[in-house]
């Protein structure tokens, strides 16, 4: 396929894996930060390519596995509060909060709809009118211009039953957090190209010269990953850290102007707990006090109190998300903890670095064998 | 959960029995045109009571479509054979959203599903009787469009349609309508076609390009729009397996990959066969319309349903012999050799795939439905 097909040329890539032998002398430790770049590097064996004691450790970008217990709760009971309907992406289904998942509270009678868009959800709201439609508005600055847009619309068409569950969280912050922590291994970032197109870079150029870290920003594809990788580490070899953009044909440095313009519109910046990494200032988005009328958590303030987190048990995937462990490592990776019955949220997600290792990667014996017959 | 009367509408009784392994389909004159329902009606709850309306929907609808000499005796059980060789039974459940899509409808669904089972088994389909859960409410025009496909696709397959049941249900208790079904064939390979023959090195080939049906089916359920669209594969296997059979070409194993796709049916067989399946990426017949749309929906075209297909493991000498004659046919031109069995070690139940860059990675099942990605 034209467009898709390039990218993926397994001749390329090994000339790519060539070229990466000839540039790296020593050991280096990169983080892809986004979900979608782990599956793709794991989905079509990309690590297998790269020199001995090149690293890549896996970023906390996937919108599901960050999103906190709190929120997953508040929608759950929202779900199951009579004359609600929660409409969300499929993914956070499955996710589980503290006690229940979307899911369960599906089956157990809660009005809980898959919609592939915010715009969807505000049909929704314009067909159904005696009901209240609640959009879990999760995700990165990838989401938040498609979710500001259907505040927008739902504000223009004067819609007063329907509300986002504002869940969403902005990456750079979250990326500074990773460098300031003091066992801390990441020596430069594969960004996630896909957010840059929105937002542009000048948050990463600005976290390049305080931290003096490469940032290179990728898209998804075998190709684009390789050269990401290969840029980074030739900048980590010459003592540079700059942000560069090889991913061109889609991320310009000043983003998209006018969907930044919609998020800016109707969100601003708050601090957020990510799932795994605690509270980071300015990491997560709210809706301005103009579009309050849409906000949720204050249509329902009785909903889903912020309670404390349980532990997960011997689940330990906050330390995946910060990069401090390999899904493997975990001693519930693949035992108690499965896509089928996920104890950590990245096992939910196709996203999620532990699903990505429990799909792609060979497990040990046991784990294949219990798979069993059908 | 039937509302209308607990006895059901049952027809059948062979007085002729069709001779075995002919697979008798319409009658010679073909399947004739029956006096058209009311037009503008709906299926009311009376159609599934016993009673006069259910009369005039099996008289009027059903036995004119499905016109063979056992179902047209119209006694509570058909009466067939006999049969010479092992008989092969299968049965089915179609529940598919929305009931027409492009390229077929629940009905061609119904008996593609069920004569397509069969030939998995190496039998040749002979017979078919159906179970029509109606909604109240539906369309009688609907139901008579699925019954004139389900009378085309029976004939196209070579089955008789010798039996059914209908009742009705509670509007806001169905989904317009269910087809439950069972077939009967006869299995005619000198050899048994199952997991268990499966060997080592055996070339694992495929009819076609995959997940055609699924991603139909998807574009309409959530109005998605292409450029082109795309059609579903749903079409009986029957003819191109046996091709294969009636060549002397030695199958060891058939088995068509609907839910879950090509990549659940390999590891069915991969845990079934005990051996481990090594599959090429790069080898693997997808359409750019199917490619595409998975792409944009976040979908691996590899778990994606098909219809129309099958997987065939075939003893290495025979491969390339079947594939040519796959490929000179004008329903599998499309087929690919797609990968090599392998003696497991360890790696017993083990899919494992050669990506499109020549990274190896497992190929694994599905957990839970595949849900669309959100960024």
């Amino acid at each position: 396929m034209r467009y898709l097909d390039e990218y993926r040329d397994g001749q390329a890539a090994q000339r790519y894996a060539e070229a990466l032998r000839a540039i790296v002398t020593r050991p280096w430790t990169l983080m892809e930060v986004c979900g979608g770049q782990t599956h793709a590097i794991l989905r079509y064996g990309i690590d297998e390519l790269l020199p001995p004691g090149l690293t890549l450790i896996h970023g906390p970008g996937c919108p599901v596995c960050v999103t906190p217990v709190a929120a997953l709760d508040r929608a759950v009971a929202l779900a199951r509060r009579a004359g609600v309907v929660l409409a969300s992406f499929g993914d956070m289904l499955r996710v589980p909060g503290s006690a229940a998942d979307l899911l369960h509270a599906r089956a157990a009678g809660a009005d809980v709809r898959i919609v592939y868009s915010p715009l969807d959800a505000v049909a929704l709201a314009e067909r159904e009118p005696e009901r209240e439609v609640v959009f879990f508005a999760v995700g990165f600055e990838t989401t938040a211009p498609a979710n500001a847009m259907a505040v927008r619309l739902a504000s223009r068409k004067g819609l007063e039953n329907f509300s986002l569950l504002a869940a969403q969280r902005r990456v750079p912050p979250a990326l500074d957090a990773i460098l300031a922590s003091p066992d801390c291994r990441v020596q430069a970032f594969l960004a996630a190209g896909h957010v840059c197109a929105v937002m542009g870079i000048a948050e990463y150029v600005a976290l390049a010269a305080r931290r003096r870290v490469p940032v290179v920003v990728t898209g998804f594809e075998p190709l684009d990953l390789l050269q990401g990788v290969a840029m980074a580490a030739r900048q980590l070899e010459e003592g540079r850290g700059e942000v560069e953009i090889p991913y061109s044909r889609a991320v310009r440095p000043g983003g998209n102007p006018a969907a930044r313009a919609a998020m800016d519109e109707v969100f601003e910046p708050c601090d957020g707990e990510w799932r795994g990494l605690g509270v980071i200032p300015d990491g997560a988005l709210r809706l301005r006090p103009r579009y309050a009328a849409f906000d949720a958590a204050r249509r329902f303030p009785d909903e889903g109190g912020e309670r404390p987190a349980p532990r997960d048990g011997d689940c330990l995937a906050g330390l995946v998300l910060q990069g401090r462990l390999r899904p493997p490592d975990c001693p519930a990776f693949g035992g108690r903890c499965t896509p089928e019955h996920p104890v950590g949220a990245p096992m939910v997600s196709a996203e999620g670095a532990c699903a990505a290792y429990y799909r792609y990667r060979p497990r040990p014996a046991a784990a294949v064998a219990a798979v069993g017959a059908p | 959960m039937a509302t209308a009367s607990g006895r059901g509408r049952r027809a059948g009784d062979a007085v002729v029995a069709p001779p075995a392994g002919s697979g008798p389909g319409a009658s010679a004159t073909g399947p004739a045109c029956p006096v058209p329902l009311p037009e503008g009606e709906r299926v009311l709850l009376a159609h599934g009571g016993g009673g006069r309306l259910t009369r005039e929907l099996v008289e009027r609808l059903f036995v004119p479509a499905f016109r063979n000499p056992a179902l047209s005796a119209l006694n509570d059980a058909a009466l067939v054979g006999p049969v010479l060789g092992r008989l092969a039974v299968t049965t089915d459940a179609f529940v598919v959203q929305p009931l027409f899509f492009p390229g077929g409808d629940i009905g061609t669904l119904a008996v593609t599903g069920t004569v397509n089972d069969l030939a998995m088994a190496g039998a040749r389909p002979l017979w078919l009787t159906l179970g029509f859960v109606l909604e109240e409410g539906l369309p009688l025009a609907d139901l008579e469009r699925v019954v004139g496909s389900i009378a085309r696709t029976a004939a196209a397959a070579g089955v008789a349609v010798i039996a059914g049941d209908t009742k009705v249900v509670e509007r806001g208790r169905g989904d317009g309508l269910f087809i439950t079904s069972a077939g009967v064939g006869v299995v005619a390979a000198p050899r048994l076609v199952a997991p268990s023959e499966v060997l080592p090195g055996d070339a694992v080939l495929v009819s076609g390009p995959v997940g055609q049906h699924g991603i139909a089916v998807l574009a309409v359920r959530e109005g998605l729009a292409f450029s082109r669209p795309i059609v579903s594969d749903c079409a009986s296997v029957v003819a191109p397996v046996h091709a294969l059979l009636d060549a002397g070409i030695t199958v060891h194993c058939l088995r068509d990959p609907t839910r879950g796709g090509l990549a659940t049916v390999l590891n069915e067989i991969a845990v079934q066969a005990r051996c481990e399946i090594a599959v090429h990426e790069r080898q693997v017949p997808v359409s750019d319309e199917v490619a595409g749309a998975c792409e944009v929906l976040g979908l691996d075209p590899l778990y994606v349903a098909c219809e129309g297909r099958f997987v065939a493991f075939v003893a290495p000498g025979d491969a390339d012999r079947a594939l040519a004659l796959l490929r000179a046919r004008r329903d599998t031109a499309g087929a690919a050799r797609i990968g090599t069995v392998r003696a497991a070690g360890g790696t017993a139940g083990l899919v494992t795939l050669t990506t499109a860059i020549g990274g190896q990675r497992v190929l694994d099942l599905l957990s839970g439905e595949q849900l669309p990605r959100i960024c």
